[in-house]
């Protein structure tokens, strides 16, 4: 008699939960949007949607990480509706984008600085971008050579899933990191890596160290960059200095869609570009789009 | 009447199909590994992958398949987690079974067993904050993100599992034996390490490789906390990369179909390999104990 009223009762817990998780997803899936991918740009996203959801009760709108390259290929394989990424889809992404009909559509939403971070006690200020890069290639490995103490210097960087990690291969170090660099599994392992190790040289995205006034996390240096010898270094902590590209390590920020969107995602990327959406953009220690890609966007018919 | 017949067979057949399909999925994943994995081999040579230590298939120049960091890595960390975790492990079991007082034992055995409930991330998180700044401090490193806070950790995952399995081999060990040895004069120590962890040897060998096993495929902890550099490591304070953490890393981004997708599927073989290997020793050894109880 037990038996058979736990055997009944088990077979009804199974048709209960099962039924339930189908329905509920489906009611969901209508009205969500779903944007996936970098790790740069999720918390910046996440106020966003924040921001836009109060305004606009109805819509609801679900952010998540992981990085660029994960967002790029949940697009790809139509799994979110908008892919957030640091850097932009290359050749053979797109080919196989459209292999499998999905038109990616690039949006600049914002503009990032990238930081060149040490720890709090190390007394290097300033690195020109052909030592940073020489760092990064393993060539120069004492911080000696670029007037510090005499200590090893401990690399760390994302892993190759990160579009951090491929923008800033591409353009900084243009060559192959070097084999010594630790791989971090995103960029709060970095930051936590190098307040704990005082030789260490990390780069990440300045929205996470730092706010709209400059204020950066305890026990981390920020680095000057100077984009060549001649040129003196500035810092990524003032604002002017990115925006008008006098800071060297600055980038676009991109949204992924398949095609032109349409409905509430049009509405929440338009608002995003409005004058509203860049002030949230410059709060969460971004910077606003420049007018050379708010240009672009225009040409997508993006906005008018 | 009729319908306790009927209740027995529906579950008979019910368990015959779990354990089949047990069988089945085991095999269906050996297969989807190997014939993905082997895929590899068309565009990479054999030697090359397996003894190149170059692992960078989405280089900036020229992408190479060489897995000897990898493996390197993988043996490297589990050999210092089985250092660490044995004797501590088999002296905590030999303290448990042997020596320690019922309400000791009643207390400390169930405390050892919640270890293995921690979920791996948070085993990780600690390597991040508290292991990797202490190692770093401890032997004047800039860096604790290394091997040795790898092994550590996998020690500390490891230690439930061979304390409960090598306990019930010493405890199983026949009450004669021991007699026998007191009878002789010969003191608690004595028997212990003369008699009784000798006579319960192959269920502890069983023990140390279901550590092996669990060392060997742990993936968050090691990726939290080694740092996954991908140069060879040459020492215990390297940053090393597992083969495991290696996978994680790229197949989430890895293009379908391209030689690199075929490449981490080819890691996931050698070390699927690597396991069964370890599984296959460790069901020969408790064969070989459960022999002896009898």
């Amino acid at each position: 008699m037990y038996l058979k009223i736990s055997g009944l009762f088990s077979a009804l817990l199974i048709f209960v939960l099962f039924a339930g998780c189908g329905s509920g997803e489906e009611r969901d899936a209508r009205k969500r949007i779903q944007i996936n991918g970098s790790d740069t740009e999720v918390n910046l996203v996440q106020s966003l949607a924040e921001t836009f959801m109060e305004k606009n009760p109805n819509v609801r709108i679900a952010v998540t990480g992981g990085g660029s390259g994960t967002g790029i290929a949940a697009i790809i394989n139509g799994q979110t509706d908008i892919a957030n990424s640091s850097r932009p889809m290359s050749v053979s992404e797109i080919e196989q984008a459209e292999r499998r009909g999905v038109e990616p559509l690039a949006i600049v939403f914002a503009t990032d600085g990238l930081a060149i971070i040490t720890h709090e006690s190390n007394p290097v200020t300033s690195l020109t971008i052909d030592q940073i890069s020489k760092i990064y290639r393993g060539e120069i490995t004492n911080w000696r050579d670029v007037d510090g103490p005499d200590m090893n210097i401990t690399l760390y960087g994302r892993q190759s899933n990160s579009g951090t990690y491929i923008y800033f291969r591409e353009h900084i170090v243009q060559a192959d990191y070097s084999r010594a660099m630790r791989n971090m599994n995103g960029t709060a392992q970095i930051v936590e890596a190098i307040r704990s190790d005082r030789s260490g040289i990390g780069y990440v995205g300045i929205g996470y160290i730092a706010d709209s006034e400059g204020n950066v996390i305890s026990r981390i240096n920020v680095v000057d960059v100077a984009a060549d010898d001649e040129s003196p270094a500035y810092s990524p902590l003032d604002s002017e200095n990115v925006m008008t590209g006098k800071y060297p390590i600055s980038r676009p920020l991109y949204q992924y869609t398949n095609g032109m969107p349409g409905g509430d995602m049009l509405a929440f990327i338009r608002w995003e570009l409005s004058e509203e959406g860049q002030r949230v953009v410059a709060q969460s220690g971004y910077y606003p789009v420049g007018e050379q890609y708010m240009q672009q966007n225009r040409e997508l018919g993006i906005i008018e | 009447m009729k319908l306790r017949h009927l209740t027995d067979t529906f579950f008979r057949y019910l368990f015959l199909t779990a354990g089949v399909s047990a069988i089945g999925i085991l095999f269906s994943i050996f297969i989807m590994l190997a014939i993905n994995g082997l895929q590899t081999f068309t565009d990479v040579s054999i030697a090359q992958f397996f003894l190149s230590a170059r692992w960078n298939p989405s280089a900036f120049a020229e992408p190479s398949y060489g897995i000897l960091t990898l493996v390197t890595s993988t043996v490297m960390v589990t050999i210092g987690a089985m250092i660490i975790a044995v004797p501590l492990g088999i002296g905590t079991a030999a303290y448990i079974s042997e020596i320690a007082p019922a309400y000791i034992r009643e207390t400390l055995k169930p405390i050892v067993e919640i270890l293995a409930g921690i979920p791996s991330v948070v085993v990780g998180f600690f390597g991040i904050v508290f292991l990797g700044p202490l190692i770093a401090d401890i032997f004047n490193l800039t860096s604790g993100l290394n091997a040795l806070n790898g092994s550590i950790l996998l020690a500390v995952m490891a230690l439930p599992t061979i304390v409960s399995v090598s306990e019930d081999a010493i405890r199983s060990v026949p009450r004669e034996f021991k007699e026998g040895s007191y009878a002789l004069g010969v003191n608690r120590w004595l028997t212990l390490i003369k008699i009784t962890l000798p006579a319960a040897s192959s269920g502890i060998v069983a023990a140390v490789m279901l550590g092996v096993g669990r060392a060997i495929g742990e993936t968050m902890t090691v990726l939290m906390a080694t740092g996954n550099a991908l140069q060879l490591p040459v020492s215990f304070f390297d940053s090393v990369r597992t083969m495991t953490a290696n996978i994680a890393i790229e197949l989430g981004e890895v293009p379908f179909g391209s030689t690199h997708y075929y490449g981490l599927f080819a890691v996931g073989l050698v070390l699927f390999l690597m396991s069964l290997a370890v599984n296959i020793t460790s069901e020969h050894f408790t064969k070989k104990y459960r022999w002896h109880r009898k």
